[in-house]
């Protein structure tokens, strides 16, 4: 394979010390080490073609497979994708995006139904999904203070200058602070089965194992140690100017609430592209008998709180499954699959080369 | 300014061309208006910074540096604007630099405190009206009388006024000045009386000037009420600060130059830098960054308002500006915004690269010293660096310049033969004859025979006395023995009884080898230079006689007259004059009857690469030795002009006299001077020998040395050639050039380059002084430059040229020409002798040999070198390491540093263009710091791309890389590619995956930060295996600096990710790592994309190979043959 070998060299310390007496002259010649007379054992590996051909032969057999495997995984992965936008008029969604204000008390709803042409067998996971939101905006993603979400109670009354302009309100500290806390995802979205004799059977979504654990317990915690009084830790404290209830009162369950409430974490770790899609809630499988989504009708029902019209943004409401490799994902497979054959190729062209000029070359190297 | 200004205003008349200095009591008639002259005092500064000003000046210092000051601005920019990155991940690289550099300097400045305090506050003895005080040395002002006892240290320079030595004279060593060892003998000015409390004198001498070998001054001695005598002194009266005195109990001398002002000071000045050319291209790609940089910035800014322009974009709900951002000016939120790109992307030019680079030469030029196939066992020493600026460009040489005498030769002088009125005379060491004379057929007459008696002796005693030889001094331990022994020793004999036979090997001293070797060939002939003492020669002569020569002047030797001659007045009464020189300058003033008889031995000798020299006497008459006498006392007192006064009076006295012999010493050609030679020539280098030795005998040598081949075509344009036509030399200098021209040049097939073809006709180019000085300095301003032109163009298709009959400053000029034509190559002197100082300097690599000539050469050189033979090492082997290593090194640094920032760029497509930086600042500061510089620096340490023994037995791999092969714009493009191909890998490829960011079997979603430090991940592994890739030299230091980066790097990572920080405002990588790695997808993106990356990598070096064998290979070839053969190659590749 590599053309190497290894140089076990003479190490002939110091033979040539120059005749007897030479003790006090010696620390003026220079040391006979490997290292200082740049002799050190090395090993000296050469790049032919010979020692390629069989790499590239390698990856092409080893990448291909692996490729076919990712997209055949990739493929088998059950996606559906339902933009509740409603920026054109025959979405049901338009009312309720056209007539949206902050102000308004009264939320508006609107119900999208769909078909499931198969049956979604293991666990579904429901996301939704943004366009053309620049979570990653510099101005956006400093605009938090870690040490207010990991509890520091004195960074809770005195947030970070980073969450400037959300920082304060009416002189009251915001807790959470910042503008990612601000615009935290608030639509509700609630499935439904429509059953074929007609009634309509909501299907159980969890709220919890959506965030990283790291991040709900070690990064993200709530003030005040273990105190389940919520209303007096964040006595003092304002609510995120564009939310409508305040920070502890995001779940009844005091494990799922505050600063730790998983869907504040979700949202609060940052996405990498402008459209992007966060973990919502996960359907549980609860029989091994039955798919989890049967196949048939359902309906999406939106309490539709989050303005996008104005960025000129879209929303998506997102079923899938999720095999070993994560969401479905083509990418990973055909690149896999090409570069696979491209070493393969090159193996073939390269193997073509050797022989028919490595011969030539080999003799006129002898001739010279 | 002031001072200029100063000037400019009639301050003229204190920029006299002399000072004068008064000793002892003023003289009363001047006493009134009387100024004393300002003069420095003795303080020795040699320290640049004191506590105080040091933090500010080193700084300015630093931030001189460009590329420092480069770093500052982005710095000072970070914060003052809101710019994307802490200004802490460019800070602490930068004062990481600044500091370390500062400590070192700051160190180097201690110990130069404590050096200069302990000069200045050393105890010296001061006579001061008649008292002697003790005083520190820093106090001495100028006209003090100093005293000085043996071994100490001159404190300032002092003019020697009195010695305890009966002759007047001292002996002192000036190793710490030039680091010639051996004792000089320095001369009191004479009629000072004893008491030097007595002494009124004035002292004219000129203004302070660096040249150790240089002073002219006079003395004015006031004696009571009578007139005062003048007396001349020059560098033989001056005893230089720094020098220490031997031999000689305590002398006084009065201070003339003290302080700053010794000459010792003025020489402290450093050399002027030498830059390499490996800088000036990493200015040059310097320079194509920051155009990359600023290009990127401003199209950034501009997409950025474009962007901001479309409603909804600049500001949207969730994402809402501060009031001070609101309020800003909208230019000057685009200056801003643009500063802020230039912060972001601005690790694109790396500080740790400079850092890097002089780590790598500082320790790179340890592998020199260190390497012990440079020590040479006879003068126990290695070689020596004096700068590691320059270790590439040692693999860069186009132009070898080359002294012969002392550099192709040994300069060990034995004498070979002489010839006394034409007849030859060759001694042999077995010969029976009576003491050691034979006498061989000469070729004027078939029979034996033999000059009279009365000429051998004549000459015999030429050669005794015709120099300015010394008698060794006795060795440290004699001394202690008292005075009377040192006596004895010095003088061999003040009886004038000679007891013992003089010893086999007596020890003589001389400025120059060869008057060593004519005064012991005079002693095999029966003639013993004795010594000198108190101004009076004494030979032992065959008689075993001791003849007594009073020396009454010596016309010392220069280099343009090429003789010397002394007068001398023998015990009957009668002055004679014995000359010696180069027959050139002896030919034509003697009688011209005799020359020719001579003139056939020496063109003989010369011939067989001996050194010639005639020797030719005269008598003076009364009067005419009054007259030299007097002509000489005039002009060695001039203050002015002395030089030329003294020449034209020599000149005037060396006519007329009538020769009587000629010698012949060979210098032997040094150890592998024609291997040497050979494969310098067989790496492309040309190599110009420049001697200042006459023709024949340098023409000799180069055929010894095998610079010439029996096939070269000699083109010779001497002033012999010139004299052959009818013509005006300068027509004829044009003919020959033409023809030349048309013959080296033009002749040649086109495309051909001539040295690499071997069956084609060698030419060999030979000119002398005389010859150079015209082509040069031709009357015709037209034609100069047009010769200049023919001249270069010939010289440059030869394989070899010889300049011989060259003044130093013409070795200089040859350099300088040849250095500043078209391409401007890369030359490199070499020397050993004072003479060669111009060239050395006047090169871009200048190499000192550690020779016999004293150190001149030595401390001027960029590199010392024992032996000429070293040279074929230091280049073929060493020079062409370092290039590769640092052109490798420079390259990559871009490249790295180019696909560390491309993605970032990129990323702002995604980002809105908000200066939202891809990586972490962790990972920012760390990248060029920890995780990717130790492989390099390793890589540019070690790395032997070609093993040295196969550098060194084929020449011509030193081609490959000529003319800055590995750092020209296509490789430099090459990388650059390279780099673009792997940034875009990076992040399209992380961008795709991220087309769906839940990439785990949980469904979780990954952030951006996740996103940054995958394609972080993939760029640390790519970038370190290409490294990888290119090392063909792997020692356990590669393996653990590359393996342990690598792991390093992951270490870290979970380290940083693993803890909440304290210090951290905001924990972006908080478990980001551990998460990643969670993720099969992860794992397999990240090995897809480092594989795609090396892809083009692999394949480039696979395909060069079958179709064109690279060096390498042929290496190889060559090296499997020797290795059949000798079997002595056991670290090289063996297998293919």
């Amino acid at each position: 394979m590599m053309a190497s070998s290894y140089n076990a060299k003479d190490e002939d310390g110091n033979i040539t010390v120059s005749g007897p007496g030479g003790g006090a002259l010696r620390s003026k010649k220079p040391e006979n080490t490997a290292f200082k007379q740049q002799r050190l054992p090395a090993w000296q590996p050469i790049l032919t073609a010979g020692t390629v051909l069989p790499a590239f032969f390698g990856i092409g057999l080893f990448f291909i497979p692996i490729g076919i495997g990712l997209y055949v995984t990739s493929n088998n992965i059950k996606e559906l994708e339902i933009d509740y936008t409603g920026s054109d008029m025959s979405s049901p969604c338009f009312n309720c995006s056209q007539s949206f204000s902050w102000n308004s008390t009264k939320p508006c709803t609107c119900t999208i139904p769909f078909h499931l042409d198969q049956p979604y067998d293991s666990n579904v996971f429901m996301y939704y999904g943004l366009s053309n939101f620049y979570q990653n905006h510099r101005r956006y993603v400093k605009s938090r203070d870690d040490s207010q979400l990991n509890g520091d109670s004195g960074s809770l009354m005195k947030p970070s200058k980073e969450c400037e302009p959300y920082a304060y309100f009416e002189k009251k500290p915001i807790a959470p602070c910042g503008a990612i806390a601000n615009s935290m995802f608030n639509d509700t979205l609630e499935l439904f089965y429509n059953n074929p004799n007609g009634t309509k059977v909501k299907i159980p979504l969890t709220s919890t194992g959506i965030a990283w654990w790291t991040d709900k317990h070690v990064k993200f915690r709530n003030p005040g140690g273990s105190n389940p009084n919520f209303t007096a830790v964040f006595q003092g404290t304002a609510k995120p100017v564009n939310w409508r209830r305040p920070v502890y009162e995001l779940d009844s369950d005091p494990e799922n609430n505050g600063f730790i409430n998983e869907d504040f974490i979700v949202w609060m770790r940052t996405a990498a592209l402008p459209t992007f899609r966060k973990l919502y809630r996960i359907i549980q499988k609860k029989d091994d008998l039955l798919p989890t989504l049967p196949r048939g009708s359902y309906t999406l029902e939106v309490v539709y709180n989050y303005p996008v019209r104005s960025f000129e943004g879209r929303k998506r409401m997102i079923l899938s499954t999720i095999s070993w490799m994560g969401g479905k994902n083509p990418f990973l497979g055909i690149a896999y699959i090409t570069v696979g054959s491209v070493c393969f190729f090159l193996g073939v062209i390269l193997l073509i080369i050797h022989h028919k000029y490595g011969n030539r070359s080999n003799s006129a190297d002898i001739s010279s | 300014m002031l001072r200029r200004l100063n000037r400019l205003l009639g301050g003229d008349e204190r920029r006299v061309d002399s000072r004068t200095i008064y000793v002892g009591r003023q003289p009363g008639s001047t006493n009134e208006a009387f100024i004393p002259p300002k003069f420095c005092d003795n303080r020795i500064v040699s320290s640049k910074y004191t506590v105080w000003n040091f933090l500010p000046k080193n700084l300015f210092e630093q931030f001189r540096r460009i590329a420092n000051f480069y770093f500052l601005i982005i710095f000072l920019v970070q914060v003052i604007v809101d710019t994307p990155t802490s200004p802490v991940t460019s800070g602490l690289p930068l004062f990481f630099v600044i500091t370390v550099t500062a400590i070192k300097q700051g160190y180097e400045d201690w110990l130069r405190h404590k050096a200069d305090y302990e000069v200045n506050k050393y105890r010296v003895t001061v006579l001061e009206d008649g008292r002697r005080i003790s005083k520190e040395s820093e106090k001495i002002k100028v006209g003090d009388v100093v005293e000085v006892v043996e071994d100490e240290t001159f404190p300032c320079d002092l003019i020697l006024l009195q010695s305890s030595r009966d002759d007047g004279t001292c002996f002192v060593t000036t190793a710490s000045l030039d680091g010639e060892s051996n004792h000089k003998t320095h001369y009191t000015v004479p009629d000072i009386e004893k008491d030097l409390e007595m002494l009124c004198a004035t002292i004219e001498c000129e203004q302070p000037q660096p040249d150790l070998y240089k002073f002219v001054g006079r003395m004015q001695i006031y004696r009571n009420n009578q007139e005062s005598v003048v007396r001349s002194l020059g560098p033989e009266n001056l005893l230089l600060k720094g020098a220490t005195l031997k031999n000689t109990k305590k002398i006084c001398g009065v201070a003339v130059y003290t302080g700053m002002e010794t000459k010792m000071a003025l020489n402290y000045q450093g050399k002027s830098q030498k830059r390499s050319a490996v800088e000036k291209s990493i200015n040059a790609f310097l320079l194509v960054y920051l155009c990359i940089l600023l290009s990127k910035a401003l199209v950034c800014t501009t997409l950025k308002y474009v962007w901001q322009s479309k409603p909804g974009q600049d500001e949207p709900w969730y994402n809402e500006k501060t009031p001070r951002e609101k309020e800003t000016n909208l230019y000057l939120k685009m200056f801003t915004d643009f500063l802020s790109f230039m912060v972001l992307f601005n690790f694109i030019i790396p500080v740790s690269m400079y850092v890097t680079v002089e780590m790598q030469k500082f320790l790179g030029s340890l592998f020199i010293t260190w390497d012990k196939d440079f020590f040479d066992p006879e003068i126990k020493e290695g070689a020596l660096v004096n700068t590691s600026d320059l270790n590439e460009e040692l693999g860069q040489v186009e132009y070898v310049f080359t002294d012969k005498t002392g550099t192709l030769t040994q300069n060990n002088m034995e004498f070979i033969e002489c010839c006394i009125d034409g007849f030859q005379y060759t001694y042999r060491d077995t010969a029976s004859e009576l003491d050691g004379f034979c006498v061989t057929d000469g070729p004027v007459s078939k029979l034996p025979q033999k000059a009279s008696t009365e000429r051998e002796e004549l000459f015999l005693r030429a050669l005794c006395l015709c120099h300015t030889v010394q008698v060794k001094e006795p060795t440290e331990q004699d001394q202690g023995q008292g005075g009377g022994l040192l006596d004895q020793v010095d003088g061999l004999g003040v009886d004038g009884e000679v007891l013992q036979p003089p010893q086999e090997e007596k020890g003589f001293i001389a400025s120059s080898p060869d008057e060593i070797a004519l005064v012991k060939g005079a002693v095999r002939y029966g003639f013993t230079f004795l010594g000198l003492e108190n101004k009076v020669m004494k030979i032992l002569n065959r008689n075993k006689d001791v003849e007594m020569y009073e020396l009454l002047h010596v016309l010392n030797f220069d280099p343009v007259r090429r003789r010397m001659s002394v007068i001398v007045r023998s015990r009957s009464g009668d002055t004679l004059l014995f000359c010696k020189g180069a027959d050139a300058s002896i030919f034509p003033r003697v009688r011209q009857e005799e020359v020719e008889r001579i003139r056939m031995h020496v063109d003989r000798n010369a011939k067989e690469g001996y050194r010639t020299l005639c020797v030719a006497y005269k008598y003076l008459s009364a009067e005419e030795y009054a007259q030299a006498d007097a002509g000489l006392r005039e002009a060695r007192l001039a203050l002015q002009d002395r030089e030329e006064k003294l020449m034209a009076v020599y000149n005037q006295v060396e006519t007329g006299m009538s020769l009587i012999g000629a010698t012949a010493v060979e210098d032997r050609l040094q150890e592998e001077a024609a291997e040497t030679m050979e494969s310098l020539q067989g790496a492309g280098i040309k190599i110009w020998v420049l001697t200042g030795d006459k023709m024949e005998t340098a023409k000799s040598t180069c055929y010894a040395c095998r610079l010439f081949q029996r096939n070269t075509e000699l083109l010779e344009l001497t002033v012999r050639t010139l004299e052959d036509g009818r013509m005006r030399r300068e027509a004829r200098l044009h003919e020959l050039l033409i023809e030349y021209h048309k013959k080296a040049v033009q002749d040649v097939p086109p495309g051909v380059t001539r040295s690499w073809c071997s069956d084609s006709q060698d030419y060999g180019f030979i000119i002398d002084g005389a010859s150079l000085s015209m082509v040069l300095n031709c009357s015709h301003e037209s034609n100069s430059s047009l010769y200049k032109n023919l001249f270069l163009q010939i010289c440059q298709n030869c394989t070899a040229v010889l300049c011989c009959r060259m003044a130093p400053l013409q070795k200089a000029q040859i350099v300088k020409m040849v250095k500043n034509s078209k391409g401007s190559p890369i030359t490199l002197s070499i020397g050993d002798g004072a003479n060669d100082v111009s060239m050395i300097l006047e090169a871009h690599v200048g190499i000192g040999i550690k020779g016999k000539e004293g150190r001149q050469a030595v401390r001027n050189s960029d590199y010392a070198i024992p032996k000429l033979k070293h040279l074929k090492k230091l280049l073929l082997a060493h020079g062409h390491l370092y290039y590769v290593r640092i052109a490798h090194l420079v390259q990559y640094f871009f490249y790295k540093n180019l696909c560390f920032i491309l993605p970032q760029f990129l990323y702002q497509f995604f980002c809105g263009y908000s200066q939202q930086p891809l990586y972490d600042a962790a990972y920012l500061t760390m990248y060029n710091i920890c995780f990717t510089s130790m492989p390099i620096l390793a890589y540019s340490l070690l790395e032997q791309h070609i093993c040295i023994d196969v550098l060194l037995e084929n020449a011509t791999l030193y081609r490959a890389i000529a003319k800055n092969a590995m750092l020209r714009w296509g490789p430099f493009i090459k990388w650059t590619l390279q780099g673009v191909f792997h940034g875009l890998v990076f992040f399209f490829g992380v961008r795709y995956l991220f087309s769906n960011p839940a990439l785990q079997n949980n469904g979780q979603v990954f952030g951006n930060w996740s996103y940054g430090t995958i394609v972080f991940t993939v760029l640390v592994f790519t970038v370190t295996l290409k490294l990888a890739l290119d090392t063909r030299h792997w020692t356990w230091l590669n393996h653990f600096v590359i393996w342990g980066s690598l792991a390093f790097y992951v270490v870290f990572s979970f380290f940083w990710g693993g803890i909440i920080w304290p210090f951290l405002s905001q924990q972006r990588l908080c478990s980001v790592f551990a998460k990643m790695l969670s993720s099969l997808s992860v794992w397999l993106v990240i090995i897809l994309l480092i594989l795609l990356s090396l892809l083009p990598e692999i394949l480039l070096v696979v395909f060069r190979n079958p179709f064109a064998p690279r060096p390498r290979q042929l290496s190889e070839d060559s090296l499997l043959h020797s290795s059949r053969q000798q079997q002595l190659s056991h670290h090289c590749p063996t297998s293919t």
